[in-house]
């Protein structure tokens, strides 16, 4: 909606045209869809809080030892300070390091599930794209199904039973999340078999395979690529709700859920450092997510625009 | 209009038997018979095995199919054996209070959203518009559980307004007419619609300027005011009716959060502790009910949509 709203407003592009007789290269596109995307500042914000945190969840232990194994009950509940930057939590560990590793788990499996999501949903979009007829019709009606429950209790149950570590919960996650992905790619699919370029192509005689490759998946690649980003996002959500309700994962592992879900008695005691900056953490990298993808859409809106 | 009706409501009972199907397949992943978990570690195979005879769990996967698709007919969702009661009564018990707690927040929230929508778009890339959209992009980002977290630490502990925790009283009177300590939940539950609806809205009213009715309105010279409400309210609204149906699954979502953090007695609580339980047809018998009721509301905009809209009935 918000694409048509501003095409629909005449909004000038703000890349130059090419000189007269200047003939734009193969690759042009992209190009201008990352001159594009640099403009964006929110976008920019985005990738670098990306960047920071993945530094901060990977090299950080690194830099910054803790014992994620062993603890000591007597140092549950110490206020930051010398030695804990962000104190200790219940059970004596470390927070800033708890942080550190639950960001590890959050990150990848933000990224597994939402690649794992997007290989079904490209798979199940194309096919019913390119196929057409009754086997389209079955994908779509099983993608109506999925669209109509809960997912969030289809994932609860699935991963209460079978979930508890970073593979299992990312192939959960995936598994249920490639709906918006298929419809997508079927979309583009559709609109793109009907396009001039794609008509000339085949004129010329390109076979089917040539045609899937050269030219509907290059083409279709951008709504994919804008769909992960938004999928991590949901991902990281999802496992936050998961182990907030105590069907994240199990010790040694670390989910920041998990980490939340003593929020409300830490709250009354009065230990705020085991709540908000674990909750700010999901909040900024959630949100980065949202940014890089609110550009990256534009920017493919900008690249359609130019073709 | 009668064919298109037609239409959808096939459309829509052949989703509905996919849900079962779905539910069926997904009761028989995670747990085929309910013999150990009736008898308890205890219980002898033997006994385990008797007690899945005897209720039917040795019959083939179709016949079992059968049954179940025959039960769901007969309106029985199925048998709690960890409660010792039936889904129905269990439904019966919790319905009503998520239902009152979701109906209010989704009115507040689109009763906040449509005017915040229409105001942004009228006053788009002011510092007006860009400080709300950047406070609802916020607010969408922020996981359910964490801004319950925040609402309650603010509200309940630091200043003390309002309680933590929702009403526990068995009445459901009891529950509605108090106000005081189902203030936060409903502010929860509403701020999480209100950031995506609003957005929504926001870009929906945008088309809808740049529409040439509004163009002709604005020639033949109305008020703004007229236009605001004859024109851009009506047709702005439309696509909020789609968006409400289609979001029941991320409000049944959010009830499940929010029902945890208040201990508010309703369907996503029992959802939640029997989830704990492992009392596997309990908890699948709400994600059929979650996916009948999204059915059931899509339909339900579709038909209001093209109630309000003539435009879709002909297309």
């Amino acid at each position: 909606m918000a694409i048509i709203g501003d095409a629909s407003q005449g909004l000038p592009l703000p890349l130059p045209l090419p000189e007269g007789g200047q003939v734009q290269g193969p690759r042009a596109g992209w190009r201008l869809a990352l001159s594009s995307f640099v403009e964006n500042k929110l976008a920019v914000v985005g990738v670098a809080i990306v960047v920071l945190f993945l530094a901060f969840c990977f090299l950080g232990p690194f830099v910054y030892h803790t014992n994620q194994l062993q603890t000591d009950v007597l140092d549950a509940y110490l206020s930051p300070g010398k030695g804990h930057p962000l104190g200790t939590d219940s059970n004596g560990f470390d927070e800033l390091g708890r942080m550190m590793k639950g960001g590890q788990s959050a990150l990848e499996i933000g990224l597994f599930s939402s690649l794992i999501a997007t290989v079904i949903g490209t798979l199940v979009g194309a096919i019913a794209g390119l196929v057409g007829g009754f086997v389209d019709a079955i994908l779509m009606r099983l993608v109506d199904v999925l669209l109509s429950i809960p997912l969030l209790f289809v994932i609860l149950i699935v991963s209460a039973h079978y979930g508890a570590s970073v593979i299992r919960l990312s192939l959960i996650i995936g598994a249920f999340s490639w709906l918006v992905s298929a419809r997508l790619v079927r979309g583009e699919v559709l609109s793109l078999r009907v396009r001039d370029f794609v008509l000339a192509a085949r004129t010329m005689g390109a076979t089917r395979n040539r045609l899937i490759y050269k030219h509907l998946i290059p083409n279709a690649l951008g709504v994919v690529i804008v769909n992960i980003t938004f999928q991590v996002a949901d991902s990281i959500n999802f496992l936050a709700i998961l182990g907030f309700l105590g069907f994240g994962l199990n010790y040694p592992q670390v989910d920041w859920g998990d980490m939340l879900s003593n929020a409300l008695n830490s709250l009354q005691d009065g230990y705020w450092w085991l709540v908000y900056p674990v909750g700010i953490c999901l909040v900024v990298v959630v949100m980065a997510f949202n940014f890089i993808g609110d550009a990256l859409r534009d920017t493919v809106d900008v690249r359609l625009r130019r073709r | 209009m009668i064919s298109y009706l037609l239409r959808r409501v096939a459309a829509s009972i052949v989703v509905v038997f996919g849900i079962a199907l779905l539910t069926f397949i997904l009761l028989h992943a995670v747990a085929p018979t309910p013999g150990r978990a009736v008898l308890g570690d205890r219980a002898s195979p033997a006994a385990v095995n008797a007690f899945n005879r005897m209720h039917g769990y040795d019959r083939s996967i179709w016949q079992q199919f059968f049954s179940y698709i025959g039960q769901l007919f007969e309106g029985n969702l199925g048998y709690s054996y960890k409660l010792n009661q039936t889904v129905n009564s269990l439904l019966a018990e919790n319905a009503a209070r998520s239902a009152w707690l979701s109906g209010i927040s989704l009115l507040l929230s689109v009763a906040i959203a449509v005017p915040l929508g229409i105001f942004q778009a009228i006053k788009r890339n002011s510092v007006i518009d860009q400080t709300l959209t950047a406070a609802t992009f916020t607010a969408y980002s922020i996981p359910d559980n964490f801004l319950g977290i925040i609402v309650i630490g603010l509200f309940a502990v630091n200043l003390g307004w309002f309680p933590a925790e929702a009403n526990q009283s068995e009445s459901l009177v009891a529950y509605i007419t108090d106000i005081h300590s189902m203030f936060l939940p409903i502010m929860v539950l509403t701020l999480t619609s209100v950031a995506g609806y609003s957005r929504y809205m926001r870009s929906s009213a945008l088309d809808a300027l740049a529409q040439d009715y509004i163009r002709l309105a604005r020639a033949k010279g109305l008020t703004e005011s007229a236009i605001l409400r004859r024109h851009l309210l009506r047709n702005a609204s439309l696509s909020m009716i789609t968006l409400i149906g289609l979001s029941i699954p991320a409000l049944l979502g959010g009830n499940l959060i929010v029902e945890d953090l208040f201990n508010s007695h309703g369907l996503g609580l029992l959802f939640i502790n029997e989830l704990n339980n492992e009392d596997y047809p309990t908890v699948i018998a709400l994600v059929l009910i979650g996916g009948v009721l999204t059915v059931i509301g899509n339909l339900v905009a579709d038909v209001a949509l093209s109630v309000a809209d003539p435009r879709i009935r002909i297309a």
